[in-house]
């Protein structure tokens, strides 16, 4: 064969022999193609594989962990819990709409293959700065696309998160999380089991879009990526409402014995990954296959990544059931083939036969790469920094109102008030809290869901980095009062071929998996996107966790409001913070540099302990973790949320700068009645965390003083004008 | 008493609007598929949110056509109540039961918000518990709920006193603030002029638990009830 063939479908040399050596044979071009995109970086996460193994992926409430279509944790009552968070970066940096409407679709699809009804979608965005019309046009695009999918399937969407840096512009980050839930003995699985069962593919029909869509998001963006726009998928959310409801139903009346939707790599991907893990072989007839367009070459059907395609494995007796099913909703089904015993995945074509795989090799055959990794020059630079030397310019006021005006810290109402929250009536906390809460009508408990992630922090201490989102995202569900039972991960990072991208990953992994041993939760699923690279420039290594907490009584659920006037705020944590890689360097000093403060992994578990306790016994009105813009911000956004200002009192203090706008992860503010005080001091001594008194609750005005001089007085209208409006300028 | 929730190919509030007379309301209920006839009389039938066949071509375009809408068509003029909710409303605008159309929102978005209704007439069966000038808080959640109607439309509607909701802030002043879609009048809800058939941008049956926030829109639930109670709708 001409050796450029492999080459241009994005294998090296060395993966060619090893096809060879597989198959026994020299593969023909459509067999090529199929190994092209399930040996792709997005498929077979060769670049990335060794490094995974480091998360700890079991737990007493594991059910399913990686290596499925998403992850099953147990949540008591005979129920689960099933999410997996995904990216759809390249996609949405060339068509935002499309890009991130299918990015919605196809992680909806993971979860209903499971067998689990949707409850709840959550998203994490990156994008370029706003100054520039096409990252203007790229946010529009990409919240307009999660809204049109999300809004029209009915699940809504019901937390998010949204950061802003020039290393996003040409390459954005569209991270998309679907939760569903279900009666743990309805779980089903992606394998072709039951030699002699029918192969059917249910759904949409089959056209030319989105071929190679894994291989086009496994390379480096750059001028030539506009012409991969055919790579880019097109979603029908109808379709995709009716094959949920429809595939559910099928799962319900136990008429099927495996699931697995069409995502990347289309059928080639559901064919061998199913027969894989049943270690069964499939046959099928590409002529069944019902196309959009005619002369669609083999190779295409087996690789177009068309939307809203499903898998179902079903015995013989039971296929005019299903089909009853599927007319009910006038959803097109076609019996494609069977399973077969010999673990070859067989294609005929007009009669021929075109393919013939062994499926563990195509989908699982593809080498496991240990990169080289170096330390970066700059990480040691930046870390020098000493922001000591950054005084707030214009005073403290002003700094406040500038990072509650930054994009990154202001309210994203405009973009959540375009997602439908309170669709399925569970929303019990829905965007702007801490964290999500659903309750489940089944049980009667609660879930609480959030999503987290800190690329700058990540680019200036990957390590550090890595354990900071577990850290706050598990944070974040033990302020409103769940305690958090696993994560999934959604790893978005350069190109792993360099050494100081490699390095990054390395060390960020080795964090995040620190974190969850020590935090004790495990990751049960998750996607790995290299390649972020617009012209050779990365982005930020962006690990984002998305994390599920379970909630005894949902009506218990904290606020991360300020209550009524008189009430106490208090800080309950970790004193330590730093300015080094600060969104207060960031937005008001122009700077992103500078030490991180350590994270104490122990002392952050028996803070979060001690946090649900006390939301246990119903004795905190709220609760919210510092984050972006450290303890100022965390006041502001407490009085606008409750729509009450506070007198606080910081005492003597030497460096307030460091005080109002240093960051550091383990600390809470928290408020209360002046009644449990004496309760809250017993409880936080009893497990030796620090509590400090910081002021009361009061009406309109936040007012801060340092030893009887007032260093900060806002209104809550001036904050609320400089939070709250900032994108309806910006983007209209 | 029977009641009635219809699913067309792409309603996602179905389940909600079940869910509250179900299980809040404690009253027996049964879903109504796209492609059946209405054999059953029902109380109250519900056209339920959603996007019915994608709201493609046009909000409840397509679903005006399905084969249930026939019997609701005579079920409507038989006097039986039906309430059309968020994208059952666009339908019953559609099918020609209730007067003026529902255009894309003025500034072009979707919007998912708690917003607040004047009751403007208690002069119907899905208001007759409320006090005129009421103010209920309820979500709206939607891309095309800007109500238009001709002025010949609009002043007929006024007086006979068909519109049911406007949009007003939190104290009850209906202002231009307060409309989250642009709608003529702030038109939120209208009713025919028999006054049987009822439509509605905002959500009700998202209202009807305070752990979601709001109780107020069972206000209309419990004045259909009332109205059934006294064995009906008879005008005036």
């Amino acid at each position: 064969m001409d050796n450029v063939a492999w080459r241009e479908l994005g294998l090296t040399d060395e993966e060619y022999r090893m096809i060879v050596e597989q198959v026994g044979r020299e593969p023909n071009l459509t067999e090529l193609n199929m190994y092209s995109v399930m040996w792709s970086e997005h498929c077979s996460y060769k670049h990335s594989r060794s490094s995974l193994s480091l998360f700890p992926t079991c737990g007493p409430r594991v059910i399913q962990g990686p290596g499925e279509n998403a992850g099953v944790v147990d949540i008591g009552d005979g129920w689960a819990v099933v999410f997996k968070i995904e990216s759809h970066n390249h996609p949405s940096a060339i068509e935002p709409y499309q890009g991130a409407a299918t990015g919605v679709g196809g992680i909806l699809r993971d979860i209903f293959t499971m067998g689990a009804q949707p409850v709840a979608f959550l998203n994490s965005l990156r994008f370029g700065d706003l100054e520039d019309p096409r990252v203007r046009y790229l946010f529009d695009g990409v919240v307009a696309g999660i809204g049109g999918y999300g809004n029209c399937v009915g699940i809504p969407t019901v937390a998010g998160e949204i950061y802003f840096d020039p290393c996003y512009s040409g390459n954005p980050l569209v991270n998309a999380m679907c939760v569903g839930v279900m009666p743990k003995d309805s779980l089903v699985l992606g394998k072709a089991c039951g030699i002699g069962n029918l192969v059917i593919l249910v759904g949409a029909r089959t056209g030319r879009d989105g071929i190679h869509g894994v291989t086009f998001a496994s390379e480096e963006l750059s001028e030539e990526s506009e012409e991969k726009r055919p790579a880019v998928q097109v979603g029908d959310p109808f379709l995709g409402k009716l094959l949920m409801d429809a595939t559910l139903e099928t799962i319900r009346k136990s008429l099927v014995c495996g699931v697995q939707d069409f995502g990347g790599a289309g059928l080639t991907c559901a064919l061998t990954e199913t027969a894989s893990r049943a270690g069964t072989g499939i046959e099928i007839d590409l002529d069944q296959v019902p196309l959009r367009e005619e002369g669609m070459q083999p190779y295409e059907i087996l690789t177009s990544e068309s939307q809203e395609r499903m898998l179902l494995i079903v015995e013989p007796g039971k296929l005019a059931e299903v089909e009853k099913v599927f007319q009910r909703w006038e959803l097109p089904l076609a019996v494609l083939g069977k399973v077969t015993s010999d673990g070859n995945v067989v294609a005929l074509y007009r009669g021929e036969k075109v393919v013939e795989l062994p499926a563990d090799s195509v989908a699982g055959g593809a080498p496991a790469y240990n990169p080289e990794y170096r330390e970066p020059v700059y990480y040691n630079e930046l870390a020098k920094f000493d922001p000591s030397v950054m005084p707030p310019p214009g005073g403290f006021g002003k700094a406040l109102l500038k990072l509650l005006s930054s994009p990154d810290v202001a309210s994203k109402e405009w973009a959540w008030r375009r997602y439908d929250y309170s669709v399925r009536t569970c929303t019990v906390q829905g965007p702007g809290g801490e964290a999500a809460v659903i309750r489940l009508r089944e049980t009667g408990k609660g879930l609480a869901l959030s999503v987290d992630g800190n690329g700058r922090l990540t680019y200036l201490n990957p390590y550090i980095g890595g354990m900071m989102a577990v850290a706050e995202a598990t944070r974040n569900l033990s302020c409103v009062g769940a305690e958090p039972i696993g994560i999934t991960d959604c790893l978005n990072f350069g190109n792993p071929e360099k050494p100081e991208i490699f390095w990054q990953f390395r060390q960020a992994v080795t964090g995040m998996a620190e974190a969850c041993r020590e935090l004790e939760v495990p990751v049960v699923g998750g996607n790995v996107s290299f390649y972020n690279e617009v012209e050779g420039e990365a982005i930020y290594p962006t690990p984002v966790v998305g994390a599920v907490g379970l909630l005894d009584n949902p009506e218990k659920a904290c606020s991360n409001a300020l209550g009524s006037e008189g009430d106490l705020i208090c800080l309950l944590g970790a004193p330590e913070v730093s300015l080094g890689g600060s969104q207060y360097l960031k937005s008001c000093c122009n700077k992103v540099a500078g030490r991180l403060a350590d994270i104490d992994l122990q002392f952050e578990k028996r803070l979060q302990e001690k946090l649900r306790l006390l939301i246990a016994e119903e004795l905190l009105v709220s609760a919210r973790d510092l984050s972006d813009g450290g303890l100022s911000v965390a006041l502001a956004e407490s009085c606008l949320a409750g729509n009450r200002g506070a007198v606080i009192d910081l005492g003597r203090m030497d460096n307030l700068v460091m005080q109002l706008f240093g960051e550091g992860p383990s600390r809470i503010l928290i408020s209360f009645k002046p009644g449990n005080r004496d309760k809250i001091v017993m409880l936080s001594k009893e497990s030796s965390i620090p509590l400090t008194f910081l002021g009361i609750a009061i009406e309109n005005t936040l007012i801060i003083k340092s030893d009887d001089d007032i260093i900060l007085k806002l209104s809550l209208d001036e904050m609320k004008e400089a939070y709250g409006e900032v994108f309806s300028c910006i983007m209209g | 008493m029977k009641f009635g929730v219809v699913v067309f190919p792409g309603s996602n509030c179905d389940l909600d609007a079940y869910h509250l007379l179900k299980d809040v309301l404690n009253l027996p209920v049964e879903y109504i598929y796209y492609n059946q006839k209405i054999v059953n009389n029902y109380d109250l039938i519900i056209l339920p949110g959603g996007f019915t066949y994608g709201d493609y071509l046009r909000s409840g375009a397509i679903a005006r056509f399905s084969p249930v809408m026939d019997t609701i068509v005579d079920f409507a003029e038989r006097g039986g109540l039906i309430l059309g909710i968020c994208n059952g409303f666009q339908v019953l605008t559609e099918a020609g039961l209730l007067p003026g159309a529902l255009y894309r929102n003025s500034h072009l978005q979707f919007r998912c918000e708690k917003v607040y209704l004047k009751v403007e007439n208690n002069n119907s069966p899905f208001t007759v518990i409320a006090k005129e000038g009421d103010v209920l808080k309820i979500p709206v959640a939607h891309g095309d709920g800007n109500y238009y109607a001709d002025p010949a439309t609009l002043k007929e509607l006024e007086n006979n006193k068909q519109i049911l909701f406007r949009y007003c802030d939190q104290e009850g002043n209906v202002t231009e603030q307060a409309n989250p879609n642009g709608s003529l009048l702030n038109i939120a809800g209208i009713c025919n002029s028999k006054r049987n058939v009822a439509g509605m941008m905002p959500h009700p049956e998202r209202a009807g638990e305070a752990l979601l926030g709001s109780t107020d829109g069972l206000v209309i639930f419990k004045s259909i009830l009332k109205s059934l109670e006294r064995g009906g709708w008879t005008d005036g």
